[in-house]
């Protein structure tokens, strides 16, 4: 069996042993194209490193834990990390890992090469494979190849390869991914050329940088474009990009430095390369009969070509745009750095102004028409947030990504989700909120007598305690919780305090001695060099562990003012008053007020539906995202009433936890969540009390009633209703609408 | 979660593609586990199956009537983690009359027609398992429950 070949050895009918990239490098080097040196690593490895070591069955296990319609992209996402850090666990068999070295020796022994993904498939012209599996530059000695061919391997699996899975025609029976290991040339200017722009075809598109293309493929650094018209080959225009950072060789890998002042003021390339580059692109075209996609660099006036592949063609434009949205979320660390200062230092403070000035607008004030457009007002505002935390704050919840990918890589970790105990207890805003609870349950438990008012309803409004409840409430009403008054917010509060009070201090985990741990074995395992950069990742991605969650609070606190305001035209208007308070029903409360005419429609509210109940679920599947186990009585959240309803011990169910109702959590036994993804809110709260926790189980708030005694199973994933309620207890339901 | 219909449907395909299933039966908590050829009728409440009476099973079912019946698509590769589905067949055991107007005797003898002396022995006892659930297992460990008397 051939593992590797070199391009001279690549015939056509090798393709599918060397994968696309590896087969157009050797058609170009056969066709005498400045090539760097190359090697291929054939699928034949690859195949032997998945069957002999068990791996392919763990993989099947895994990708197939639960049906992909049924996934989101987070969770595909940690199907992906489990996946990549099987391979990262498992050796590559003796006798296989002494022919690569032997190999690998022969061809580079010392010298710093590339290791790229050379997928089956990938030279198809029907699929674009861009942005899908992982390439590693500056990587130098066999030990340190072989390290990275089993990475990019484990990549045939990487979270975005899996989502377009169908697309590329990713199974597990079939999986296979071949490796390209090419001499690093360390270029002064490098770039890409689009032979035809897929937004004008008459032109061809040259992006370039400094130093390694590195930086303009994964977006860290900006690339000056030119446009080439593809009839006459004359350049139609050129726009420079704000040159400030170049990607050159680091010791290992690469780093992203400043550009000097004499770069930043001129362009990468002169008219006369990108008029070289233009023509090498057409011969290209002409040798593999369709428009490509190359890779180039300039090594001293020297053109080297790193890659061609076609033009993807039918792709369709939407599917294209979801993908760029995806791949966009996948961010650098510089970015990231960016992306923090971004969100900490302008979204957050701008976001708590934002609020307290629309506070101070006494709403009562108001004419009716100058109400109604205050509401339009805060309507757009909140849309502008919104996209705000589409746009950043989304974005920045991939440090929590890259910190565990590194933690991954370097640790290789028994369980692959260890690594997010370092970053939990980071004070996240709805765990201090929930602090400030229990100090209330703990007065309130301390107190005999004021438990004794609180329980006959006597307590005075004016009491001190009264007050410090109704500033607390105040706090919470958010849109979440719908159409609820501020004294009856109090009055369920004060309900919900009783019930902490009985159960004393709720158990919010420590684990100082645990985490410093971690930190050391963290650093133990990377190189000395990198040791500085993963503790600043780690800070990084604390802030952005801690961010996801507070960043919807900041929210909540603006949507509470269009809230708050869609309240004001209610109290004042009896025909508001008959549409929902809903902030997403606000315009039809500002027609109301500008138009006394005007009814709203009114809507339906759709039953919450009941199953057969010949047919009872009795193990749900989904993904385990806090371990332990638990067994408790359920409560199903499905409106306001619900949470206030919580009682100590139960587990809570619902369709989706958002940080503005884990005010409950305390009391709760285990979480379950139809969402699924290990940081989604209800996931970072359980770790937070170290409670049991699945997520992505679905139709969980359908499937699951309250009063159904069930387990929760945080280590497997997997939910079992070992008691389900009979059918003559259950009342219908409605939804928050009703 | 499927609906019943289609549950159901998918259930009759299984098992009338299954020609055996696992019979667990016990007695003076010693259980057993058997193979049997089984034949089930269009509701999925009668699992016909048939035995000779000196057999452990047979007098385990004479203590004890309970007993659990798993028919599978396992086909001994990886891929049964995903796609194999088991149903476990819950309830009471009871022995037919032999005659051929049984409608259950008959169904049997249908679907395995080279177990019609078999069964013609008057040592050999026809059998059927009146299931009350049917505990469905597929993509490893995703389980409904099938009850069939509500």
């Amino acid at each position: 069996m051939k593992f590797t070949y070199h391009l001279s050895q690549i015939k056509k009918s090798d393709q599918k042993c060397v994968g696309g990239k590896a087969s157009a490098l050797a058609i170009m080097a056969q066709e005498e194209l400045p090539v760097p040196k190359t090697i291929c690593i054939s699928t034949n490895a690859y195949n032997i490193f998945m069957d002999e070591t068990g791996l392919r069955a763990q993989v099947l296990m895994e990708y197939h834990r639960k049906q992909f319609d049924q996934m989101r992209w987070e969770e595909m996402w940690d199907c992906s990390l489990r996946i990549q850090n099987m391979f990262a666990r498992t050796p590559i068999p003796s006798t296989l890992a002494a022919a690569l070295m032997v190999e690998i020796t022969n061809c580079f022994d010392n010298s710093a090469v590339a290791v790229r993904s050379s997928a089956v498939g990938e030279d198809s012209a029907r699929a674009s494979f861009a942005g899908l599996h992982e390439s590693y530059l500056n990587v130098r000695g066999p030990k340190e190849v072989l390290e990275h061919i089993k990475l990019v391997w484990a990549s045939t699996w990487s979270d975005a390869a899996i989502l377009y899975r169908k697309e590329i025609g990713l199974e597990v029976e079939k999986s296979s991914m071949a490796v390209v290991i090419q001499e690093l040339i360390q270029g002064q200017e490098s770039g890409v050329i689009f032979g035809r722009s897929p937004v004008d075809h008459s032109k061809a598109v040259i992006e370039a940088v400094y130093g390694l293309n590195q930086g303009l493929v994964d977006g860290t650094v900006q690339p000056d474009r030119w446009m080439i018209d593809r009839d006459s080959g004359k350049i139609v225009s050129h726009t420079p990009a704000q040159r400030a950072k170049i990607v050159v060789p680091a010791a290992k890998g690469v780093k992203v430095i400043r550009l000097t002042t004499g770069k930043r003021n001129k362009p990468p390339l002169t008219r006369h390369k990108v008029k070289d580059i233009f023509k090498l692109e057409k011969r290209l075209a002409k040798l593999f009969g369709s428009d490509q996609d190359v890779e180039w660099t300039y090594d001293h006036s020297k053109l080297r070509l790193l890659q061609s592949r076609p033009i993807t063609t039918t792709g369709k434009a939407k599917d294209n745009d979801d993908r760029q949205w995806y791949l966009s979320l996948k961010r650098g660390f510089e970015n990231l750095v960016d992306l923090r200062s971004k969100i900490e230092d302008e979204i957050i403070p701008e976001m708590v102004s934002e609020a307290e000035s629309l506070k101070k607008i006494d709403l009562k004030q108001l004419k009716d028409k100058e109400l109604a457009t205050e509401i339009s007002r805060r309507v757009d505002i909140c849309e502008k947030w919104k996209k705000q935390y589409w746009d950043y704050c989304i974005p920045f919840a991939h440090g929590i990504r890259l910190f565990g990918t590194v933690y991954n890589k370097a640790v290789k970790p028994e369980n692959p989700y260890e690594f997010l105990e370092l970053l939990e207890g980071t004070a996240l805003k709805s765990v201090q909120r929930n602090e400030q609870l229990q100090r209330l349950a703990n007065k309130l438990k301390a107190d005999k007598s004021l438990r004794v008012l609180v329980r006959s309803g006597k307590l005075p409004e004016d009491s001190k305690f009264a007050k410090e409840v109704a500033a607390y409430a105040q706090e919470l009403l958010t849109p979440l919780l719908g159409m609820i008054s501020q004294s009856q917010l109090r009055a369920k509060m004060l309900e919900l305090l009783i019930e902490m009070a009985e159960m004393g201090t709720a158990k919010k985990v420590i684990k100082d001695q645990a985490k410093s741990n971690l930190e050391k074995r963290l650093l133990a395992n990377m190189p000395k060099k990198d040791r500085t950069f993963a503790l600043e990742l780690m800070d990084l991605a604390r802030t952005s562990y801690r961010l996801r969650d507070d960043d919807n609070i900041y929210l909540g606190q603006i949507e509470k003012q269009l809230l708050n305001a869609t309240q004001e035209a209610h109290n004042r208007s009896s025909i508001v008053s008959k549409i929902p308070l809903d902030i997403l029903r606000a315009d039809e409360s500002v027609k109301c007020l500008r138009d006394p005419n005007y009814r709203p429609e009114s809507r339906k509210s759709k039953p919450v539906e009941i199953q057969d109940r010949q047919i009872m679920p009795r193990q749900l599947i989904g993904q385990p995202a806090g371990s332990g186990l638990a067994t408790g009585r359920a409560r199903v959240i499905r409106k306001t009433e619900d949470l206030f309803a919580f009682k100590r011990g139960e587990v809570l169910v619902c369709d989706a936890i958002d940080p503005n109702m884990t005010f409950v959590i305390p009391l709760a036994s285990a979480i379950v969540e139809r969402r699924g993804g290990m940081l989604i809110h209800g996931a970072i709260i359980a770790r937070e009390y170290g409670l049991p926790c699945v997520t992505g189980v679905p139709d969980a708030d359908k499937l699951i009633d309250t009063e159904d005694q069930i387990s929760v199973d945080g280590y497997l994933g997997i939910v079992t209703i070992s008691k389900k309620l009979p059918i003559k207890h259950l009342k219908t339901t409605t939804n928050k609408d009703g | 979660m499927k609906s019943q219909m289609s549950l159901r449907k998918q259930l009759k395909e299984l098992f009338d593609k299954q020609r055996i299933g696992v019979l667990s039966t016990q007695k003076k908590n010693r259980p057993y586990a058997s193979l049997v050829a089984f034949a089930v009728t269009d509701d999925l409440k009668s699992f016909v199956f048939a035995t000779p009476r000196t057999t452990r099973k047979y007098s385990n079912i004479m203590a004890s009537s309970r007993a659990a019946l798993l028919i599978d698509n396992r086909s001994n590769r990886m891929s049964d983690f995903r796609r194999a589905m088991a149903v476990t067949a819950v309830g009471n055991v009871r022995e037919l009359r032999k005659s051929g107007k049984n409608r259950l005797i008959r169904l049997y003898k249908e679907k395995h027609s080279h177990l019609e002396d078999f069964i013609k022995s008057p040592t050999c006892a026809v059998l059927c398992l009146e299931a009350e659930t049917l505990h469905v297992v597929d993509h490893f460990q995703h389980v409904v429950e099938l009850h069939l008397n509500k």
